[in-house]
């Protein structure tokens, strides 16, 4: 006799504790904590705030714990527990030449005001397992230098003063498109494109940047300069018409310096690429800058000939949490159109059947 | 066999009453800045059957493409006295319907039920029930890509301006091509239809065995995409027709038997293996059908 598929609400309950089970892991292990995975694991806990679009340590720490070390799976976590947030309004622009730097270092110049920081990088590192790391509480100390007064002018504004940049828009108090409050649409403002480069997938972007590396839309960039520190975020309150500081955050930034050969409105002159991310995200800021860059071709009269000048393809498929959802969903019952598929298959197959007999029948 | 039972069941309707609503969340998880908005976008869509509405969709705490949209729509149209059935591929009991049902157990604390007629509301992944609906009833469906043109044609910027030209000779052509080809137009689900003579539209993917209960239908459909951030809508009593050509009429799926638990020959099969020796067995895909019309018989 056939038996109904009932009780998927017990198996989900059951395939649920396991999780849990599956996540704890062995319990003769300690458990891991939210303050050890913030602290331990930072640069997980950045990536999950960049493309998570929420400033969030601890939060970030948990989704992390909770998703069993699963990025993407963390990210979605925070991204379903903004949806609860309300939002209040935009906070003024960061004013990242104020930034208390970390790191700063600029592949165009050899020195410059402020100076080369190199910070805690893993750069010039020989990536030899640290077998070290087996043991607890062995590791050196840094000496550190006293916070320094000196300014750290953004180098390419240096390039701007020369008049060899472009100008940086103007507009700063105009209020941005907000992606997360309103639909996609096209073709996109460069602001909707920042935004959703910000919380788009590392890995994607890493790619992305690549193949404009590789001929695919050739960018000519050079790393201009990439910051890394705190900065304050201000916010301005209708009611009280004044600029208050809500606090700090630290942030990863990276401006690409493009060639550009001019066209017959503009000059040849440099262009730029930005890249912006939460905590510490070189690699991902370096890439946004790229195909930020990249996807300025229309705007600068270029040749469209590459899936990163391509708006529609980037920003369609840059977001990891839509992209693992549509392609996991195959996972997802599907025999009614299944069903529909072979009942045309078998009809198909019947019918070339006839024809062939029929052919063969007046062959003989 | 057994006579046939009427169509309508006359067995008494199973509601699973309110239950508690998890304190911390709104009702229905979103907040009213969110539910106002996905109302304005569902007002327009109900003004321009056919048409899709632009809505800033949220991120839910359920996947992309497992029904985002279609939760959203429910969770804004929900009120506390609803009563709520879920189905995914006809059934009330597939693991995702199940999830979805539980989200608004906790969230919004409603009714819920497996009846087709009990319910208010009936959120669906891939099929129409079977028992015709009523007037006050609403259907929401879950749409993965809300797009009828987008395999034709996958840049929005292109696909927008042919739905404001009603531009669809591409899509004629394509099905002229299947004919040509196959002797068939080779599309069995997500089979455009033709929504008050103007817009295109995808159903979802239901099979095309569900597209001519759309027509004139005097509930509510609702369609909602969550990833694409698109909302569509087919108010009551309003013409929907498949696609086709004179010659080739559209038609619907048929089985050679009927089902083999309720016996039912109007209804839509799926196939269940049943061993490793190929023997198959056909049951309606509509659970709550498949059943009411077997308790009427035993």
């Amino acid at each position: 006799m056939f038996v109904a598929v009932k009780g998927g609400e017990k198996a989900i309950n059951n395939a649920h504790k396991l999780l849990a089970e599956a996540r704890r892991g062995d319990t003769s292990i300690p458990e891991i904590s939210i303050e050890q995975i913030e602290q331990q694991l930072s640069l997980s806990v950045d990536r999950v705030m960049s493309e998570g679009s929420l400033y969030d340590r601890l939060l970030a720490a948990t989704a992390i714990k909770q998703a069993r070390g699963d990025l993407i799976e963390a990210i979605f976590l925070v991204r379903a527990s903004r949806t609860t947030l309300t939002s209040f309004g935009y906070s003024q622009p960061l004013n990242t030449s104020e930034m208390q730097v970390l790191r700063r270092i600029s592949a165009t110049y050899k020195d410059l005001p402020g100076g080369q920081v190199l910070g805690p990088t893993f750069d010039y590192t020989h990536r030899l397992i640290d077998k070290n790391l087996e043991q607890t509480n062995n590791f050196p100390t840094a000496i550190k230098a006293p916070a320094s007064n000196e300014a750290t002018p953004h180098v390419l504004g240096l390039l701007s003063d020369e008049g060899l940049m472009e100008q940086p828009p103007t507009d700063t108090d105009a209020e941005p498109n907000d992606l997360t409050r309103e639909p996609l649409s096209f073709p996109a403002n460069r602001d909707t494109r920042l935004q959703s480069l910000a919380r788009g997938d590392e890995g994607f972007l890493l790619a992305l940047a690549y193949s404009t590396q590789r001929g695919y839309a050739r960018t000519h960039p050079f790393a201009g300069e990439i910051r890394i520190g705190k900065v304050a975020v201000e916010f301005t309150p209708e009611e009280l018409g004044f600029t208050l500081e809500l606090g700090e955050i630290e942030i990863t930034e990276c401006e690409m310096v493009n060639q550009f050969t001019g066209s017959k409105n503009t000059p040849p002159q440099f262009t730029r690429g930005y890249g912006i991310t939460f905590g510490q995200g070189e690699r991902k800021a370096m890439s946004m800058a790229l195909v930020d860059r990249a996807l300025r071709a229309e705007e600068l009269s270029e040749d469209l000939v590459a899936p990163a000048q391509d708006e529609e393809f980037v920003l369609s498929h840059c977001d990891n949490v839509q992209a693992t959802g549509f392609v996991e969903h195959l996972k997802l019952p599907h025999y009614v159109d299944f069903q529909a598929e072979l009942e045309l298959v078998r009809k198909m197959r019947a019918e070339q059947n006839v024809g062939q007999s029929q052919t063969s029948e007046a062959a003989e | 066999m057994n006579e046939i039972p009427p169509k309508e069941p006359l067995i008494e309707t199973i509601i699973e009453p309110a239950t508690q609503i998890d304190p911390n969340y709104n009702f229905a998880y979103l907040n009213e800045q969110t539910k106002k908005m996905i109302r304005r976008a569902l007002l327009k869509a109900v003004a321009i059957p056919g048409y899709q509405v632009p809505f800033a969709g949220r991120e839910m705490p359920m996947p992309y493409g497992w029904g985002t949209g279609g939760v959203q729509i429910t969770a804004s149209i929900l009120t506390p006295d609803d009563v709520l059935k879920v189905i995914d591929q006809g059934a009330d009991d597939t693991t995702n319907a199940v999830s979805i049902r539980k989200f608004f157990q906790r969230t919004a604390g409603i009714a819920t039920t497996l009846n087709t007629a009990a319910a208010t509301v009936i959120q669906t992944r891939h099929r129409i029930p079977e028992q015709k609906l009523q007037e006050g009833q609403i259907l929401v469906y879950q749409v993965p890509i809300p797009e009828p043109l987008r395999f034709l044609e996958p840049r929005e910027t292109e696909t927008r301006k042919m739905h404001a030209f009603e531009d669809y000779g591409l899509m004629h052509v394509k099905l002229y091509e299947d004919i040509s080809q196959h002797g068939h137009i080779a599309t069995t689900y997500a089979y455009p239809v033709m929504v008050e003579n103007h817009y295109v539209m995808d159903p979802s993917p239901i099979p095309k065995f569900d597209n001519p209960k759309m027509n004139n239908n005097p509930a509510l459909q609702l369609f909602g995409a969550g990833r694409e951030k698109r909302i569509y809508a087919i108010p009551p009593y309003t013409k929907v027709v498949s696609l086709d050509f004179e010659d080739h009429p559209f038609e619907i799926q048929a089985w050679d038997q009927p089902c083999e638990i309720c016996g039912a020959e109007d209804s839509f099969l799926d196939e269940v293996i049943m061993d490793d020796q190929g023997t198959r067995m056909f049951v309606c895909s509509d659970s709550d059908y498949c059943q009411s019309r077997s308790e009427v018989q035993s």
